[in-house]
């Protein structure tokens, strides 16, 4: 049995009323839709690329308390990011959310509090649409991204 | 116990109505969710099982299991009149002509497929036009439009108004000699609106149109007679009524399954075989190709048994006490809006809270031991007429009781106290 508050900390809650980044960057270099088709979560990535860093990062769409916010604090902590430590913080945040070991988040900064989601399988996939999504982008996948 | 308080207890329940002997008859109910009581409000996605339902599926299997129709030996003989006895059972239960007229399928949706398949690939073409509502779900949407690419027919849609009712004024505008098939479910499963399907029938049969109702959200609700409504064809899913999954009804009028081509060939369907042609089993043996669901037909004609124990009277009387009570608490929650407000309801209470997703509802309230069903509900055009991409849905069973709405209405509290 696990405290309703582990899954929904304070961080959560605040980017889901507040939510980071929460706009369209018109003249974005990459954009990529993604879809969870079991609950209807939607939303759109906007990157902007400079010299193989991640220059500015942006989302709109709608979805339940968890998308919203792991798609704000995500957009937070890849500002500035190269697209190599983008893939690495994906893989990263992989195994925060889906494995049962302990591990490292030292380098996942407030990104973190989004561990809680691993003992709520039901919404593994709330958490991790957004990092599908920019993955895709990230790679040049040309179809929207959905979680089925 | 003195009389008083005697009456006290027995105030919300139908006379006759023994609450705690049929929650006994239910063993899943008496379970530990994430520390809590379960308390199962998800009966408009399936329904518990009752003992006897879950006896006759293990009798079955553990005292006659073998294959029917064909076998000389006695446990084949034994299976065949017990599948024969669920179909006569159902026959009854929804007042069929004959046994010829209930032939067992898969599901509901097993059986609208069906009847788009059989009966309207064969008789559409592209100048005919079909009917259905915005209400549907979408198990009596895509097989219509599956037909329509197939014939080149026109989908239409009855729409719907703001408490989540069919307008039978679009309705009877939409109408004309084109209208070859109008299907419209006897329920909707995402708002619990009851629709007039006796109005919709009879305007139907003015321009000889043919009806199929999809009634799986009703046959354990409220009572069906095929013969006084008139319809051509009503579907409906034994686990929504307390039967087991995998199995369902299609009841179609004898004269019209006669004109049907089989669904699907196999065995069982066929009276002789040769390498160049078949002759067609009679009904309802044309459509049940293969070995079928023996084990579930024969559950839910237990689970018939069951309902017409306690009677669809007092059944509808009771889930409408609860509705009201859930509807009263709920009403008094600031920032909880109702989505369906028909007149004519079952005990469907589906709602949206301000600022809170209903997932982030299904997973406190689902840390609270509450099962309740969040998204579209399959029914996507529902969600579109009241913008919204998806609610909150309690659907509340005879066996579900009024302590069961005071944990859900504290814990729909709750969801709020966390997002403040």
């Amino acid at each position: 049995m696990f405290d309703i508050k582990d899954l929904y900390q304070e961080i959560i809650v605040d980017h889901n009323r507040n939510p980071r980044n929460f706009r369209v960057i018109a003249d974005a270099d990459k954009t990529m839709e993604g879809f969870n088709p079991l609950c209807g979560d939607r939303l759109k990535l906007y990157l902007k690329i400079d010299g193989g860093n991640i220059s500015d990062i942006a989302f709109d769409g709608t979805g339940c308390a968890i998308s919203v916010a792991s798609a704000s604090l995500m957009t937070d902590a890849m500002k500035g990011k190269s697209i190599d430590e983008a893939e690495t913080l994906f893989n990263n945040f992989h195994c925060l959310i889906t494995t049962e070991n302990e591990i490292d988040t030292d380098h996942l900064g407030k990104l973190a509090v989004l561990a809680g989601v691993k003992n709520f399988p039901a919404r593994v996939k709330c958490a991790s649409l957004c990092w599908h999504t920019l993955h895709s982008a990230l790679i040049g996948d040309k179809n929207p991204v959905t979680t089925e | 116990m003195n009389k008083k308080s005697n009456i006290v207890q027995q105030k919300n329940q139908p006379l006759g109505f023994d609450l705690k002997k049929i929650r006994n008859d239910f063993p899943i109910l008496h379970q530990i969710i994430n520390g809590k009581p379960l308390v199962y409000l998800d009966n408009a996605a399936t329904s518990q099982k009752p003992k006897n339902v879950l006896d006759a599926i293990e009798k079955y299997y553990r005292e006659y299991n073998s294959n029917i129709h064909r076998g000389v030996h006695t446990l084949s003989e034994n299976a065949t009149e017990a599948y024969e006895l669920a179909r006569l059972k159902v026959k009854n239960f929804i007042n069929a002509q004959s046994n010829k007229e209930v032939i067992f399928v898969r599901g509901a949706t097993e059986a609208i497929n069906l009847v788009a398949q059989s009966f309207g690939r064969n008789s559409l073409n592209e100048n005919d036009e079909i009917i259905i509502t915005e209400l549907e779900h979408h198990a009596n949407i895509v097989p219509w439009q599956l037909l329509s690419e197939q014939t080149g027919a026109t989908l239409k849609f009855i729409p719907i108004n703001d408490n989540g009712e069919l307008i039978i004024e679009e309705y009877k505008k939409l109408l004309s000699k084109n209208t070859k098939i109008v299907a419209v479910g006897h329920i909707s499963n995402a708002l619990g609106t009851i629709n007039p399907i006796k109005t919709i029938i009879n305007m139907a049969h003015e321009y000889e149109a043919k009806v199929l109702i999809d009634g799986a959200q009703a046959t354990s609700h409220i009572s069906v007679d095929v013969q006084k409504l008139d319809c051509d064809f009503y579907a409906f899913s034994g686990h929504k009524i307390f039967g087991p999954t995998g199995v369902g009804i299609l009841y179609g009028k004898e004269v019209l399954l006669e004109k049907m081509p089989p669904y699907q060939g196999g065995g069982d369907m066929i009276k002789m075989v040769t390498m160049m042609e078949t002759q067609y089993n009679d009904l309802p043996y044309k459509f049940e190709a293969g070995t079928p669901n023996i084990s579930g037909a024969i559950g839910l004609g237990a689970a018939i048994d069951y309902v017409n124990e306690i009677g669809l009277e007092n059944i509808s009387q009771y889930e409408n006490e609860l509705l009201n009570y859930a509807n009263q608490l709920a009403s008094e929650i600031t920032g909880l809006k109702f989505i369906g407000t028909a007149k004519q309801k079952t005990s469907i209470l589906s709602f949206t809270l301000k600022g809170i997703h209903p997932h982030d509802i299904g997973t406190i309230l689902n840390n609270e031991g509450i099962a309740i069903r969040t998204g579209h509900h399959c029914a996507m055009p529902v969600m579109e007429h009241f913008k919204i991409p998806a609610t909150s849905r309690a659907s509340f069973a005879f066996y579900n009781t009024h302590e069961e709405i005071d944990v859900l209405i504290k814990a729909i509290d709750k969801c709020k106290k966390v997002f403040n």
